[in-house]
């Protein structure tokens, strides 16, 4: 593996990382503005309390992945700001939104109700920014961002704009709730009744996420055959696990099975990425720029690895320090 | 980008600071065994979790925005300079993380490690600003590679990030960091000084504040001196304009103020000092100083913007200066703390002033640059982005900006009423 394959690996690892756990918080928001039914207050108060400590630490892969793009493949990050350059922007007044929403929201309660306009904003940002990411993916995975001698020639709307495009929109916002749900199904085990809320919208996204891969692959079978290409070629494996692995997170969400749901609904998000990641390779932004011919000089990739590898022993044990404080299991029911 | 730079720069320094005026207290408090310091740490750490989630969202906006809005300065300094980002990466990474633990840890960690777990804030705060400045350091002072006919043919991403003018650079900028926390903490607790409360907390919370502003604003002067002397070096085009000095010049006087003309060549209604320039460069009364007009049209800075923002800067920071001193030495003769109006007037207006010091010394950084996004090396206008709606981009987030700032205020002050609603009826104060 060249040094320019690690630094790839590493970037979609941080991708994989910010949409398993940010995702989550993004799902979170989801869930807060169609908090419903008698326990609409605990549902959204349990919300918070999963996001508070952890949702600044999960938002910081998002900065990792954007800062070593730039840093070992600089002209495949110009190009995309130039072509997604309208979703990424949307996608960025989203961030910026909602984590502004709750925090107002969690360190000013009496001010900022859930009624209030933040409450809305909280919730509604957290569906925009997904779905625009999600549209932005799509934009790079049907090959439709052209580049010719570094320079952009595609149109500013070109790829996130089409139907594959919104049905991948639609599924990250699905997903991102599915992974909430599960994950606060399984944090909610010492309020049962609360936990049947959780568990309800669970099934719920794990059925809407599921139609909505089918569509979309479907429609990558129909419309889009570099998607299809990719998924049915060196994707193939990944594809096919995740179809195994869609019905295996359902039956622990419906058998209520904390353990089976944490890893079964974070590997569903993970195996969409990675076959889409494997699928393309050796393409970053295909079918224009492959990894070895956008990346930085090797003096750079390899400082980046070394600093990115002394980062991580740093990091990772923070991390876990974090996690172990506020989710492990039945966390001193504070 | 500028917009985004000017708010987020707000968040930054506070997110710099304050974990280290909380790490203090609460670590006095435990010292002492004194509750109340680490009730201070407490009521700050919560102001603290909105002002670093602005911070931090505001902060991925800009990441963004590099390439959003500059994909050609991205695309070609990326490799050279992307290695402080991503170091700045992690150092924000781990303030996040222990941030977490210490704002939701309270009830849940002793109180020695929930101290520990300040620590770490204090530090990856100081250590994101230093990696931050570097890449901007590099902007001024380009070094760490080579170009073969326009093209990058090899570069050195470790000497580009200490290049020549990271040490003045991001000296400054961290001390600077200090200046603005200990100023603004004040600036609050005198205004509730003024309106009668005098109780333990707004004593040793301007106590606390004005002892990181005062020793911070003596490293600022130091520093800023410094690097104002490394400029003269390496980038006389910036430096001219600083001072609005036209003609190449021996023996330059220093212009106080004024309205540089380029018309006349000269700085209307300023203040000379003779020499004074030259003496400051390079501490020779007759050292030569260039001129604006010794560089070709296209290679001049705004003389107006930057000359009046440099004097802005200097002038606030020696009022800031001498507002510690004068704090200091009636506290320290008087072995308490001052009651006069004025003084708490004055430390009122300090804590906006430190904010519009560290602003205006930005501009003189970045407008002084100008022509160049990278100097002597790529013009800013190649590195903007051909995207449309650039304007109502503008619009649409500055409108954001302002929501946030307005909302965060109201509930900064919501926070303030609900403590003292909270505290006992502090004793001996007048209403």
């Amino acid at each position: 593996m060249s040094a320019a394959d690690a630094a790839a690996t590493l970037l979609w690892l941080s991708l994989t990382a910010y949409a398993v756990l940010a995702g989550a918080d993004f799902g979170g928001g989801v869930w807060d503005i169609f908090a419903s039914g008698p326990r609409k207050q605990a549902q959204r108060r349990a919300v918070a309390r999963a996001m508070g400590p952890v949702w600044e630490a999960n938002h910081v892969w998002l900065i990792f992945m954007i800062t070593g793009l730039f840093t070992t493949f600089p002209v495949a990050f110009s190009s995309l700001a130039i072509a997604l350059f309208i979703p990424v922007t949307i996608s960025l007044m989203g961030i910026v939104l909602r984590g502004a929403a709750f925090a107002f929201r969690a360190h000013g309660r009496e001010a900022v109700g859930p009624t209030s306009p933040w409450g809305i904003v909280f919730g509604g940002s957290s569906i925009v920014t997904p779905f625009f990411l999600g549209t932005a993916a799509a934009a790079v995975a049907t090959g439709a961002i052209r580049i010719t001698d570094g320079k952009v020639v595609s149109g500013f709307g070109d790829g996130w704009t089409t139907a594959f495009a919104v049905v991948i929109g639609l599924l990250a916002v699905a997903l991102c709730a599915y992974l909430a749900a599960a994950y606060l199904m399984v944090e909610t085990e010492d309020d049962p009744t609360l936990q049947a809320d959780f568990r309800s919208r669970a099934l719920f996204a794990s059925v809407a996420s599921g139609g909505l891969a089918l569509v979309g692959l479907w429609l990558a079978y129909a419309q889009e055959p570099r998607v299809w290409s990719d998924l049915s070629g060196n994707g193939l494996l990944l594809t096919l696990l995740a179809l195994i692995n869609g019905p295996i997170a359902l039956w622990g969400v419906w058998r209520l099975r904390p353990g089976v749901v944490r890893v079964a609904v974070a590997a569903q998000m993970t195996l969409v990425l990675w076959a889409w990641a494997v699928g393309q390779w050796p393409y970053l932004v295909p079918p224009d720029l492959t990894i070895a011919a956008v990346a930085a000089p090797a003096s750079t990739l390899r400082a980046w690895l070394v600093v990115t590898g002394g980062g991580m022993i740093l990091l990772l044990p923070s991390l876990a320090l974090l996690f172990r404080v506020f989710k492990a299991r039945n966390p001193a029911a504070a | 980008m500028g917009t985004s730079l000017g708010f987020h720069i707000v968040f930054a320094v506070l997110g710099v600071g304050v974990p280290l005026l909380m790490a203090t207290a609460e670590g006095i408090g435990l010292w002492r065994r004194d509750g109340t310091w680490i009730a201070l740490a407490r009521r700050w750490s919560s102001a603290f979790g909105i002002l670093f989630a602005i911070g931090a969202v505001s902060g991925t906006v800009l990441s963004f925005e590099l390439g959003l809005l500059w994909p050609g300065f991205m695309a070609f300094s990326g490799s050279i300079i992307g290695l402080p980002f991503s170091a700045e990466g992690f150092a924000f990474f781990l303030e996040a993380i222990f941030l977490g633990l210490y704002l939701y840890g309270w009830d849940r960690l002793g109180p020695i490690q929930h101290w520990l777990t300040g620590l770490p804030v204090a530090l990856s705060g100081a250590a994101s600003a230093v990696f931050v400045v570097m890449a901007n350091a590099w902007m001024n002072s380009p070094s760490g590679f080579t170009l073969t006919n326009g093209r990058l043919a090899s570069v050195d991403p470790v000497s580009a990030a200490f290049n020549a003018a990271t040490p003045t650079e991001t000296t400054h900028m961290l001390v600077s960091a200090y200046v603005v926390t200990g100023f603004v903490v004040a600036s609050v607790y005198a205004a509730g000084m003024l309106r009668g409360r005098f109780d333990v907390h707004h004593r040793r919370g301007l106590l606390l504040g004005m002892a990181m502003a005062g020793i911070a604003v003596v490293l600022a002067g130091i520093t800023g001196d410094t690097s104002a002397r490394f400029i003269y070096g390496a980038q006389p085009a910036k430096f001219a304009a600083m001072e609005g000095l036209y003609a190449t010049t021996r023996g330059a006087p220093i212009h106080l103020g004024g309205i540089p003309s380029d018309s006349e060549h000269r700085v209307l209604y300023a203040i000379e000092i003779p020499y004074g320039l030259s003496i400051l460069a390079a501490l020779d009364p007759n050292a030569e100083v260039r001129g604006l007009d010794s560089f070709p049209g296209d290679q001049r800075p705004n003389p107006i913007v930057v000359h009046l923002s440099f004097d802005t800067m200097v002038g606030l920071g020696l009022g800031l200066g001498t507002l510690a001193l004068i704090f200091w030495a009636a506290v320290l003769r008087s072995r308490r703390l001052p009651k006069n109006r004025l003084l708490l007037w004055c430390l009122v207006a300090a804590g906006p002033a430190a904010v519009v010091t560290m602003e205006a010394g930005w501009f003189v950084t970045e407008f002084g640059r100008q022509p160049w996004v990278v100097y002597g090396i790529i013009r800013t206008v190649v590195a903007a982005t051909p995207a449309p709606g650039l304007g109502i981009v503008f619009i649409v987030f500055t409108a954001i900006y302002v929501a946030l700032a307005v909302t965060l205020s109201r509930l900064l002050l919501l926070l303030a009423r609900r403590n003292r609603e909270r505290a006992k009826p502090p004793p001996g104060t007048e209403a």
